[in-house]
């Protein structure tokens, strides 16, 4: 039994790759009207959805979720062994108190944006480590929510410089199993925490792109990969800035990804969105795998992705104090050609 | 740390990284954005001073007619505040309408608006002075040792 | 003329507050403006030199913060001069007393009757 699923110094090889058999993704009117709106399960008419606060109105949005991608893998809140998820908002309130209403077995996770990630990777790990059947992760962000919380008011007047970025407001679940229908994980690349010494809040994407081409990197020297054995390499929430840093660091290091490397956070928003660098969020990555990409794994458009978590672990108190900005990023290998497997 | 003055490795590889970033990253469009406050921020001067012509038209004396218009810029920007709009101008304005008397109102109201669903006391009443607070902190004080200054020395 | 200087020296104040954040990267925020431009005008006012600037442009230079600033140093001062050291205590305050109380009642008013609005 004492197989070594261990390859490398920070990715595991999964001997059963899980399968995610349902996902689901739940977006705000802003991100609905982006290049992806199409993509997603359900746009949102208003950010408030009906509730009478922001915060309720994300924790709505992450339940429904859940449920959703529940459904959709045609099981019961019954059959869900563990969930996994986690959000921005101090305490996890998103997470906790979903995982009240859902009143399912719960690990509360906290990676910043890379949540969605975290939230695969560990879950992958219970899966193939048969410790669990069926998995529940879920990530959710909201602009209103995450914007008073770490930056201004959003009524205050401020002009938000070129490298800002916005964060998304969504939701996204995925179900991981054991066996059945679907894109399958392979490996995952856990991450360590880099500081480049970035603090300027308003420049997220400079901040974690340090995380992700050191993920990045270390995937490609612990598989023995190459950028082009991946259809497509994306991060989490870099936007156009951290995204030109990352493609940069990593070329210095002799992969070359410029080919196939994108960001959800350009591929949600375009300009006419008035975004500025892009999106942003525990919900950009989310949405973006469990609307947009997982979709085309499951078409057949890619075979094999890599897709980068990235996280921003600052607090307001660590930012008022004066810290620079920790980033850390995970990486998830999933394969598209596992359908209908074993 | 070492006593020789060459940096660290670490410190070597945070050096370079930032002078990455100082290279990728967009400046903000700086012509645009000191013309949008020369343009928008001196209108609300204009629009003060015709105020203050309006109110010494109709008799107020000078500081009177200076404290009238205050509150009425201050009363103009509250209410853009609460629909939303002011941020909307802020976005082309920056500092043109950050540094006016009406950008002392939009850091009241802002806060105010957006905590109402923490309460009346810990929402509104307290959230109102989170930006307004240090402003009248520093200028009290200040504006104290000034006095204090000229009674001491003259 | 007196529009035309307004609309120069106010506008011209908020160009230093733009730059200020522009070219710090944004180190300076609009918090730091707030307070800075209104400790600014108190200490020029004190030093005697933001009065030129009112006499000059008039709401040019009473509208942007400084002129918050000044209006608090004059009262100081003033109060100081009649009505010895408590004066100093008092005298900023009653200066500024209408500008603040209005922006904490219209505030307070404001935000009781809007709902917020996000995005």
């Amino acid at each position: 039994m004492a197989v070594n699923k261990k390859m490398g110094k920070q990715t595991i090889a999964f001997h059963n790759p899980p399968v995610i058999i349902g996902a689901s993704s739940i977006v705000g009117p802003k991100e609905g009207q982006g290049p992806l709106g199409k993509e997603f399960d359900t746009v949102l008419p208003d950010t408030l959805v009906g509730e009478q606060t922001w915060e309720k109105a994300e924790r709505k949005m992450l339940k429904t979720s859940c449920e959703m991608a529940v459904q959709k893998a045609k099981l019961t809140l019954q059959d869900i062994d563990f969930m996994m998820a986690g959000d921005l908002l101090n305490q996890l309130i998103s997470a906790n108190f979903t995982a009240r209403d859902l009143g399912v077995p719960f690990i509360g996770l906290y990676g910043a944006c890379s949540t969605m990630f975290e939230g695969l990777a560990l879950g992958s790990m219970l899966v193939d480590g048969g410790y669990a059947n069926h998995i529940l992760t879920a990530a959710s962000s909201h602009y209103d929510t995450a914007e008073r919380q770490f930056r201004f008011p959003t009524e205050m007047g401020v002009q938000r410089p070129p490298t800002a970025q916005w964060t998304v407001t969504g939701a996204g679940a995925a179900v991981l199993a054991s066996g059945g229908k679907g894109p399958a994980i392979t490996h995952v690349t856990i991450g360590k925490v880099i500081d480049l010494g970035i603090s300027d809040a308003n420049d997220m994407g400079s901040a974690m792109a340090p995380a992700a081409a050191d993920t990045l990197i270390q995937h490609f020297k612990d598989t023995g990969r190459k950028p082009s054995d991946y259809d497509l390499i994306f991060t989490g929430d870099l936007a156009s800035i951290g995204r030109a840093l990352t493609e940069q660091m990593v070329k210095q290091a002799g992969f070359d990804i410029s080919k196939n490397y994108t960001d959800c956070g350009v591929l949600i928003f375009d300009s006419a969105r008035d975004t500025h660098a892009g999106g942003s969020g525990c919900g950009c990555s989310a949405v973006v795998l469990a609307g947009y990409l997982l979709k085309q794994l499951t078409a057949g458009v890619y075979k094999r992705i890599l897709g980068v978590g990235t996280g921003a672990l600052l607090s307001t108190t660590s930012s008022l104090q004066g810290e620079s900005i920790p980033g850390i990023a995970h990486a998830v290998v999933i394969e598209g050609y596992k359908l209908g497997g074993n | 740390m070492s006593e020789n003055e060459q940096p660290s490795p670490e410190e070597m590889q945070k050096i370079q990284y930032q002078q990455m970033v100082m290279k990728t990253k967009p400046k903000p469009p700086l012509l645009r954005n000191v013309a949008g406050a020369f343009i928008i921020g001196g209108t609300i001067c204009t629009f003060g001073q015709a105020l203050i012509n309006f109110y010494k038209s109709v008799g107020l004396a000078k500081p009177e007619a200076g404290a009238a218009t205050s509150a009425t810029l201050v009363f103009i920007a509250a209410v853009l505040t609460g629909l939303g709009i002011y941020d909307s101008i802020a976005k082309y304005a920056g500092a043109g309408t950050i540094v006016p008397i009406t950008g002392f109102a939009n850091s009241i109201v802002a806060p105010a608006l957006e905590f109402r669903r923490e309460g009346m006391v810990f929402g509104v009443g307290q959230k109102m002075f989170t930006l307004a607070g240090p402003v009248l902190a520093f200028g009290f004080v200040s504006a104290w040792l000034v006095g204090l200054i000229y009674y001491l020395f003259s | 003329m007196d529009y035309l200087k307004a609309f120069v020296v106010g506008g011209g104040i908020c160009v230093i507050g733009q730059l200020l954040m522009d070219l710090t990267n944004h180190k300076i925020t609009p918090a730091h403006i707030l307070v800075g431009f209104v400790t600014g005008g108190v200490v020029l006012s004190g030093l005697g030199l933001y009065q030129p600037v009112v006499d000059f442009a008039g709401a040019g230079a009473t509208v942007p913060l400084p002129g918050f600033g000044h209006l608090l140093a004059q009262g100081a001062i003033e109060g100081a001069k009649t009505k010895g050291i408590l004066g100093a205590f008092g005298g900023g305050l009653e200066a500024s007393a209408v500008g603040v109380a209005a922006a904490v009642i219209f505030g307070y008013l404001v935000a009781t009757v809007f709902t917020p609005r996000g995005e």
